[in-house]
């Protein structure tokens, strides 16, 4: 059965959904992302969705579960090109996706990563002064 | 009012989910609908096929590209002869959900639709019509 | 019946030139090419038109207007009316074009059938039936071709009026004009979003300095947009709060969800400059003079 990629860069796990979802495939990436955050340690998540053309409740309750199964695992997700047709229709459908971070393009989705985990590092520095 | 086209296609699967989307988007692009149009008949054709095959146990979506006066529009009916739903009232309410986590996604898409009708009665399966013109 | 149908084809054809002749001079006189919207040779092609189409209609079943044979007439009447909203003709004028035909019409029924009053009034009555309905038809099709138009202006003005203005580098501002109904918002909303991914930023700024009244409708389309906004990665800023609208806000308990709202447009400029890392410094010279 077919899987949805998951590159590594560097500290990043960097996934690009390009194909319309079966349901299958999304729980697939759900489970291939935990468990490739726990192996590389891998501090950051960027979920790039600026090719789907349609988010439905059920992609859209992966994407937050996804996030908040990151942070668990204490890496950061940011999801990032999402198309304004999606949006307004996931609006009116009822889904805000509140607590998931968004990010207008991969550059400023890998910004927005670097800083949450450049502050936790700056954090633990302090921590332990 | 009448019939342009018309096919019925099966909802049994996953797969046949992700055909619904396909189908009702290339539909939806050849009668000229708006980009957001689009995305809302095929965002509102995904749930109600999901909950078709989920809830269900599988059934049928017929399509039909619809006319009146001029105006071009586009109806889907998802029927299926599973269980049906005992409240409807309730299952239309905003956040209602049932099993698993898994929202109904009635009510959401209802409001990504001009038209929307359902039938439903425990034991006597569900069928849900929806239209969106142009 | 069927007899009666056969000899009004059989009559468009005999008289056909002199019909189209009195019937156009029949249109001028009643003004149709008076100030020059249409022209005498126009006229003169519809009418020929009408009746040639008429005469192979009239061939088949004359009771049935929504039958095959009537399609091409029909049609050809559609066009007619619409062609004449657009040179701004009235419905009336446009029915009269129709109208204006029975006369020269049962003027040549009276040659034929004169001898007979029973042939002449059946036939009269079926002429004049046949012509009320090309007649009521050509005014429906004006109206729709009417308010397509209407619609289309419509359209054009929602696009017009809410313009998406930049305002900095990544800071866009949308200042919203007049009352915000459901078809405006969805516009206003896609227009903004298409700009925000065209220019990659990330700052929009809603002005409704010019929005008169906030309900809870206009609330709800207005969080809408900012969520929508948000989803996509931008962030989002109501600027234009008068104290009317935030007493209305605060008494409808609409949750803003942490949306920063500024009195003025200047404010909320501000503190998008601020949030983008902008700083703005005045040169000590220049303040001096």
């Amino acid at each position: 059965m077919d899987r949805i990629p998951i590159l590594r860069m560097g500290e990043f796990l960097l996934v690009t959904i390009q194909v319309d979802m079966h349901d299958q495939l999304a729980v697939s990436l759900q489970d291939d992302l935990t468990a490739k955050i726990v192996k590389t340690g891998a501090k950051g998540v960027l979920i790039d969705i600026s090719a789907l053309e349609m988010v439905d409740s059920f992609i859209g309750r992966m994407i937050a579960n996804i996030s908040s199964m990151s942070s668990v695992l204490d890496a950061h997700t940011v999801v990032v090109g999402m198309q304004p047709a999606v949006a307004i229709t996931l609006v009116e459908l009822g889904l805000s996706l509140r607590g998931v971070t968004t990010a207008l393009s991969v550059d400023r989705g890998m910004h927005l990563l670097r800083r949450a985990m450049g502050g936790e590092e700056a954090a633990d520095v302090r921590g332990q002064e | 009012m009448f019939v342009a086209k018309s096919e019925t296609l099966p909802v049994r699967t996953e797969q046949d989910i992700v055909v619904v989307r396909q189908t009702v988007r290339k539909l939806a692009q050849k009668a000229s609908f708006s980009l957001v149009d689009q995305t809302k008949i095929v965002t509102a054709a995904s749930e109600l096929a999901r909950n078709t095959v989920v809830h269900g146990g599988g059934g049928s979506m017929q399509w039909e590209v619809i006319q009146d006066g001029g105006r071009t529009g586009l109806r889907l009916t998802f029927e299926d002869q599973g269980p049906g739903i005992s409240n409807l009232e309730f299952a239309m309410m905003d956040g209602w959900t049932t099993g698993a986590g898994l929202g109904m996604g009635l009510s959401g898409s209802k409001r990504l639709v001009n038209e929307f009708e359902i039938f439903s009665e425990p034991n006597k399966g569900t069928r849900v019509t929806i239209a969106r013109w142009k | 019946m069927a007899i009666v149908q056969s000899q009004i084809a059989d009559i468009l054809k005999k008289y056909e030139d002199d019909l189209v002749a009195e019937w156009v001079r029949e249109l001028k006189a009643s003004g149709s090419g008076k100030e020059s919207r249409i022209s005498e040779t126009e006229l003169f092609a519809q009418a020929k038109e009408f009746i040639s189409l008429l005469q192979k209609a009239a061939q088949g079943d004359g009771q049935n207007t929504n039958g095959p044979e009537w399609r091409a007439i029909t049609n050809f009447l559609s066009e007619v009316s619409k062609s004449r909203v657009m040179q701004g003709f009235a419905s009336d004028e446009t029915a009269t074009f129709i109208f204006s035909f029975k006369k020269p019409l049962f003027a040549r029924l009276r040659t034929e059938f004169g001898h007979d009053a029973d042939a002449l009034a059946d036939e009269t009555w079926l002429t004049t039936e046949l012509l009320d309905k090309m007649g009521l038809l050509t005014v429906r099709a004006f109206q729709r071709a009417r308010e397509e138009v209407i619609n289309r202006q419509q359209e054009e003005l929602l696009e017009l009026s809410t313009p998406v203005v930049k305002l900095w580098s990544g800071i866009l501002a949308l200042p919203m004009i007049g009352t915000l109904d459901s078809a405006r918002t969805q516009i206003v909303m896609e227009s903004l979003l298409q700009s925000i991914v065209e220019t990659g930023s990330e700052t929009a700024i809603i002005d409704i300095t010019g929005v008169p009244t906030v309900d809870t409708l206009v609330a709800q389309h207005l969080l809408k947009t900012v969520t929508a906004i948000r989803l996509m990665g931008a962030d989002c800023i109501i600027s234009g709060v008068r104290p009317q609208i935030a007493q209305t806000i605060v008494h409808l308990g609409v949750d803003l969800q942490g949306v920063t709202t500024k009195a003025t447009l200047a404010d909320a400029l501000a503190i998008a400059l601020k949030r983008s890392g902008f700083v703005i410094t005045r040169d000590a010279v220049a303040k001096r003079s």
